[in-house]
């Protein structure tokens, strides 16, 4: 039942406009409906992945592939892969003044349903229905995007947004950074019941903490260093993390590599 | 013989309906400028002496005073000073045919949604489109009231006290030179008188007026707001003016009467080879509060700043300005405040956009004369830069001769950053949707004040600008 809908090969990236390697060939597969998180230490990698995936302009892939449904995503700008079923939740949600959320969320699906007008009626009951499941004020859809917003706001907004652009994978960048534990549970509830919603979605979980896991439960976990997969395995990898930290990867990159 | 008769009739036929020589049935001056073209202009309008004189006199004044060398290069308006018609009696301007309208202009109504009879009258090769229906159950409420909405032509006829007794007060000939050019050969704009106390709920659109000639290049427009009204008016659309004329000097005067409430709204576009040197202003008496409502864009170079003179005490004055610079264009715009009475309080908010080889200026003067107890000014100019090779530069002129004034400025630049793009690109907008999102939200505390189809159509001209296909 479950299909390949991710496939990262080999993959290698580094900051554009320097001679820094981030991503030293990354190897990952996600079927559909399945939860993955990746956990590593600070600066291992895992954020860049997913802005890789997601397009981001300020890194340059230097080798490996990603396929996207069976089709290689690499050329595809960052709107083609959001319109294709791809949605990155940002670490740092950006600050747009004076759009409104809901402004912001007509545009998008407008975007996403192509040459076809956007029926207003219905974008409304989508957005409704949405701010609804995630126990939101209404008058949230007013304020402007991330704008004077806190930290469990914008993560928020990001899982509003998810929601109504219902993509097929969702790559959480460190979605639990920044939040106390009331946040955190909000914004886990809210990704809950989007699976609920739509158990063929899959997950991508990048986090730095176990603490994000008690509340979104991943089928597969992996652990990153130093830009490479160095562990894959269940739940049970992230408890034994809990217990000994990354001590274990630390400094010994050069049997890393044999791993990944 | 019957045979010439018939001849003579079908030559006469043809003359009469200006087959023979259509140049005959147009009545227009010289190119340039010269006391006979203004001599034609004053008695082609039937005028009375004095205005005659008054406009002598400016062309005297203009002629003596020096091109600006300040704000926007002038070096090459003299050129085209001499090649273009200072005056084109209007009913010949609809004889333009709408096959000389450029495509690109053509195009952007199409895209803006705009009504066909509408376009024509845009582009000045139909008559004015009028809401008729609506027009004349607003025309009957404001008669009832008192209130003159008239062509500035029809004022000078109609009510030449009231217009005597205020023409050329808030802006005298002499004050610049555009200002002397246009008291020389004025035609065209609006003539507005709203007695004591009344209160206008509908804005009185010039689009709405009827019978009127079509705003000018040299449009004059005299306002005079009675005590205690109120009333917002509403000058011009977000449309490109089609003009073959690379020209337009417009003077704007405006009092404001005691306890007055007075709001004036204009968002132009003009085509893309055109000097618009415009002159607005106000006159803010007691207890008064002026508003300025102002859009740029479109032209080769704007040079605009309207102004409240505040004059009595505890008047307000406030301006809200935005600007649009396209490849090649420079929008020098902004506001001047002069607090010349105790208690006086004003605010500017100008944000402004430049795109491609565009660049923007914001020109403000602040001013508080001595005595001027108490005033209170807030200037705010935020500048919006597209992308690398876009431009802005502020010149904010501050002059204070009062201890207690307060006084705040504050000026922005921002750019639209790579992470913006990024984050609403990550949800599925394109690289331009993603622009024109953004200075729509950049310019939202400025379109929230328009009437609803103003910002509708601001907005859908932004996002044409930034998809680049607006010429």
């Amino acid at each position: 039942m479950s299909s390949s809908v991710l496939k990262i090969d080999n993959l290698q990236a580094k900051v554009a406009d320097e001679d820094l390697q981030i991503l030293k060939g990354v190897d990952l597969e996600l079927n559909q409906g399945e939860i993955h998180a990746i956990m590593g230490p600070n600066g291992s990698g895992k954020s860049t992945l997913a802005k890789v995936l997601a397009g981001h302009p300020g890194y340059e892939v230097t080798g490996g592939t990603v396929t996207f449904e069976g089709e290689d995503i690499l050329e595809d700008e960052p709107d083609e892969r959001s319109r294709a079923g791809i949605f990155l939740a940002f670490q740092y949600p950006v600050e747009i003044p004076g759009v409104s959320i809901a402004n912001f969320l007509r545009t998008a699906l407008q975007a996403h349903s192509g040459d076809e007008e956007l029926d207003l009626f219905e974008f409304q009951d989508l957005l409704m229905d949405k701010m609804d499941l995630l126990d939101m004020d209404p008058t949230f859809a007013e304020r402007p995007v991330n704008d004077g917003f806190s930290g469990g706001e914008k993560k928020r907004n990001e899982i509003l947004q998810m929601a109504c652009l219902q993509p097929k994978v969702a790559l959480m960048d460190e979605t639990d950074s920044g939040l106390d534990i009331d946040a955190l549970q909000i914004v886990a509830n809210g990704v809950n019941k989007l699976r609920e919603e739509n158990p063929e979605m899959t997950v991508l979980l990048i986090t730095h903490y176990q603490r994000l896991l008690n509340y979104i439960e991943p089928d597969h976990v992996h652990v990153m260093v130093q830009g490479r997969i160095v562990q894959s395995g269940g739940p049970e990898v992230a408890l034994r993390l809990e217990d000994q930290g990354y001590a274990e990867w630390q400094g010994v990159e050069a049997t890393a590599g044999e791993v990944g | 013989m019957p045979v010439n008769e018939t001849v003579q009739d079908l030559n006469l036929d043809e003359y009469k309906y200006g087959f023979v020589d259509k140049e005959e049935h147009v009545f227009r001056t010289r190119p340039g400028l010269s006391e006979e073209v203004v001599r034609q202009i004053s008695k082609h309008k039937d005028e009375p002496e004095w205005m005659l004189d008054f406009r002598l006199k400016a062309l005297e004044i203009y002629e003596s005073k020096p091109m600006p060398e300040w704000g926007g290069d002038l070096s090459k308006l003299q050129e085209t000073l001499e090649e273009i018609y200072f005056y084109v009696r209007p009913q010949d301007q609809m004889e333009r045919s709408w096959d000389d309208v450029p495509a690109n202009i053509k195009d952007t109504f199409e895209k803006l949604g705009i009504p066909e009879a509408e376009q024509k009258a845009l582009a000045g090769v139909g008559a004015q489109y009028e809401s008729e229906m609506v027009y004349h159950s607003l025309k009957q409420e404001w008669e009832d009231q008192g209130v003159i909405f008239d062509s500035i032509e029809d004022g000078l006829k109609n009510h030449p006290e009231l217009f005597k007794k205020y023409f050329g007060t808030v802006i005298p000939t002499a004050d610049n030179k555009f200002s002397a050019m246009n008291s020389a050969v004025w035609s065209g704009g609006s003539f507005v008188y709203i007695p004591p106390g009344v209160e206008l709920k509908t804005p009185l659109q010039a689009y709405f007026r009827v019978n009127q000639e079509r705003m000018g290049q040299f449009e004059r427009t005299l306002i005079i707001a009675g005590e205690g009204s109120r009333a917002h008016y509403v000058e011009g659309c977000t449309a490109p003016v089609y003009s073959t004329e690379s020209f337009h000097s417009g003077v704007i005067e405006i009092v404001v009467e005691k306890n007055a409430h007075f709001r004036y709204t204009t968002i132009q576009n003009w085509s893309n080879n055109m000097y618009n040197l415009v002159t607005q202003r106000s006159i803010v008496h007691e207890g008064a509060t002026m508003e300025w409502l102002d859009g740029n864009l479109g032209s080769k170079l704007t040079m605009k700043y309207p102004s409240c003179y505040l004059v009595g005490e505890g008047a307000h004055g406030n301006i809200l300005s935005i600007a649009y610079a396209g490849d090649g264009q420079h929008q020098d715009t902004g506001g001047k405040i002069i607090h010349a009475a105790p208690n006086t309080t004003s605010s500017i908010v100008s944000k402004s956009i430049s795109k491609g080889t565009g660049r923007s200026s914001y020109r403000g003067l602040l001013q508080v004369h001595d005595g001027a107890r108490n005033a209170k000014s807030n200037v705010e100019c935020d500048a919006l830069l597209i992308d690398e090779t876009a431009k802005t530069d502020t010149y904010p002129y501050i002059e204070i001769d009062e201890k207690s004034a307060h006084i705040g400025h504050e000026a922005t630049v921002s750019k639209v950053g790579d992470e913006q793009l990024f984050y609403l690109m990550s949800r599925g907008m394109s690289e331009e949707e993603a622009m024109a999102l953004i200075v729509r939200g950049f310019i939202e505390p400025i379109a929230k004040e328009l009437p609803l189809e103003y910002a509708v159509e601001l907005n859908r001209l932004i996002e044409l600008e930034m998809e680049g296909s607006v010429g």
